[in-house]
């Protein structure tokens, strides 16, 4: 099977987030970017596939500014076979992505598209399943386990109430969880066998596609910030707290 | 033009975040219609009926519709888009799984898991796991919106009188199939939904001693969650998972035991309107969130919360 992985650049996972003062959006300058976690999961799942023989190809795209290349470098380190750089400038919304990625698998033709269920910059939880209906397939949503069959997958999905099982016909699309796999770390070796490995470049306006904004942000604040609380010197102080001044107990 | 509410039910019974969802649309426009898509789930078209903010239930019965697949269901909301301004529905895994496949192929740019309606057209939501609000305008003709549900008050359930029509069914999608469904099953109230809240975290060790947990959550009539870093290590199973990826939920009281709060965690938990911390390292961050926080040993502090909750002559349930 062919897989085309999706993978984002967002800023990294463990910086804490702070908003402009002019209110236009959150400070990116100088702050530690790195891949949108669940992205690494799905790179990780289509080389464990490939590893396994069921998987042929692997080609991880990447939409945005030069520096997203970076994502998809880190892909090609840790199994992916080449990669696709799509060229856009300022934030594009997830419609505007999948069809920039239906474009993509319209060229590129692959039995599976993988990618994180979700970006953790603007938490949308959106663009698997636009791919998906844009190209009329099956969408299998925040997978936690993939089993590959011949022509066809059997997905566990995480849900609100437990876990769901389903079987999707390839060509598919599916959305990665977390608790999916462990993705590996690249090896320095692989990583400067990398950059020899091939990158196309397209860009987004090349494509024919709208993609121009639907949403304004008219403004992006602090959330309300928790009152400072207090520290308790033992169980029973908290018992007491919790009763008489709190009232929740 | 009016607002096309999509419900999540189980044939039997509307999912309580249906009830919150009818809330926030409501608030965007009063002319609320609910479509039901399901299998034999007349009592479910019933309940909505009751709902004083619905105006009209349009009820798509048919057996291809007895297993939820966002693949059947969106066809079916398609074809019935066209007299509505607004497309919402709850977001949850059933809305997160179902909206993006609507909005696409109504070529509409999705507004997801708002906080607060600001006008028709203008929401706040989170974005950067709540580190930030966004005020954001959505310009398509027609808006496709998920709600969160915490955020919006469960709609009352009686005093209603909505009409309910037959909507038509579509055609079955062939290149999915469903095939088993994996209920936690628990007396204990929903997480979602819950006014109290006992989490444990990577803290709690193993599985076996979120019996300390369960203890207390039995005494206080709350539900048990769990950080990402205890259901990885498969102490508990995912569906306590309270976070970013996880559950979000807004109880009046958060004990987060053993749980270090990580920015992914507080994302989950932190507009709860109390918040006890329970963790040993004194510098966890999630004493920054915590109005109680007490610096103990959980093994030791959890079986002596239970002792002085015993003690208590009344506990508010």
């Amino acid at each position: 099977m062919k897989i085309l992985v999706a993978v984002k650049r967002v800023i990294d996972y463990n910086v804490q987030v702070r908003v402009k003062e002019d209110g236009t959006g959150v400070v990116t300058d100088n702050v530690k970017m790195s891949t949108n976690p669940p992205d690494d999961n799905a790179v990780e799942e289509a080389v464990k596939i490939k590893e396994s023989g069921k998987g042929k190809e692997i080609v991880a795209v990447t939409i945005g500014e030069d520096k997203a290349q970076e994502t998809v470098r880190k892909a090609l380190a840790v199994g992916a076979d080449r990669g696709i750089h799509v060229k856009s400038e300022g934030i594009l919304e997830p419609l505007a992505v999948s069809k920039i990625l239906q474009k993509i698998v319209e060229k590129e033709k692959p039995d599976l598209v993988f990618m994180g269920k979700q970006a953790i910059d603007d938490d949308c939880n959106q663009t698997g399943q636009m791919l998906a209906a844009l190209l009329n397939w099956p969408q299998a949503t925040f997978a936690s386990k993939i089993n590959v069959k011949d022509k066809s997958l059997e997905v566990t999905r995480e849900v609100d109430e437990g876990l769901e099982t389903i079987e999707v016909n390839t060509p598919a699309i599916v959305t990665c969880d977390l608790r999916l796999n462990e993705p590996r770390y690249a090896s320095l070796p692989n990583i400067m066998k990398a950059k020899k490995k091939p990158l196309e470049q397209i860009n987004a306006s090349d494509l024919g596609v709208d993609i121009k904004s639907r949403i304004e942000q008219i403004k992006v604040e602090e959330p309300p910030k928790r009152k400072a609380g207090i520290k308790v010197a033992n169980v029973a102080e908290l018992v007491q707290k919790l009763k008489n001044e709190a009232k929740v107990i | 033009m009016s607002a096309l509410l999509i419900a999540e039910h189980n044939n039997k019974e509307v999912r309580p975040f249906t009830l919150n969802a009818i809330t926030a649309a409501s608030q965007i426009d009063q002319d609320l219609h609910v479509l039901l898509i399901g299998s034999k789930a007349d009592e479910v078209a019933k309940t909505l009926a009751n709902v004083p903010n619905v105006k009209k239930v349009i009820h798509v019965d048919n057996e291809i519709y007895e297993n939820y697949l966002a693949e059947n269901f969106t066809p079916v909301i398609v074809k019935h888009a066209e007299n509505y301004s607004h497309i919402i529905c709850s977001a949850n895994t059933f809305g997160k799984n179902l909206m993006p496949r609507v909005a696409a192929l109504l070529n509409t740019s999705q507004v997801s898991d708002i906080i607060k309606v600001i006008s028709p057209d203008t929401y706040l939501r989170p974005i950067y796991a709540g580190n930030a609000f966004a005020t954001v305008k959505s310009t398509d003709q027609k808006k496709c919106i998920t709600i969160r549900p915490t955020s919006f008050d469960p709609a009352a359930t009686s005093g209603g009188s909505a009409e309910i029509v037959k909507g038509e069914a579509a055609e079955a999608f062939q290149q999915i199939k469903f095939i088993k469904r994996e209920e936690v099953k628990s007396d204990r109230p929903e997480l979602g939904t819950a006014r109290v809240v006992i989490s444990g975290g990577r803290g709690m060790q193993n599985s076996d001693n979120f019996k300390l947990i369960t203890a207390i959550a039995d005494k206080l009539n709350a539900a048990v969650g769990a950080s990402r870093a205890a259901v990885d290590a498969g102490y508990i199973t995912n569906d306590h998972q309270v976070g970013q990826t996880g559950k979000v939920v807004v109880p009046d009281l958060y004990i987060a035991v053993g749980i270090s709060g990580a920015i992914q965690h507080l994302a989950g938990m932190k507009e709860s309107k109390i918040i006890v911390a329970i963790n040993k390292d004194g510098e966890a961050p999630i004493f920054s969130v915590a109005d109680y926080g007490l610096e103990a040993d959980l093994f030791e502090a959890l079986p002596q919360f239970l002792e002085e909750l015993n003690k208590l002559n009344t506990i508010q349930k």
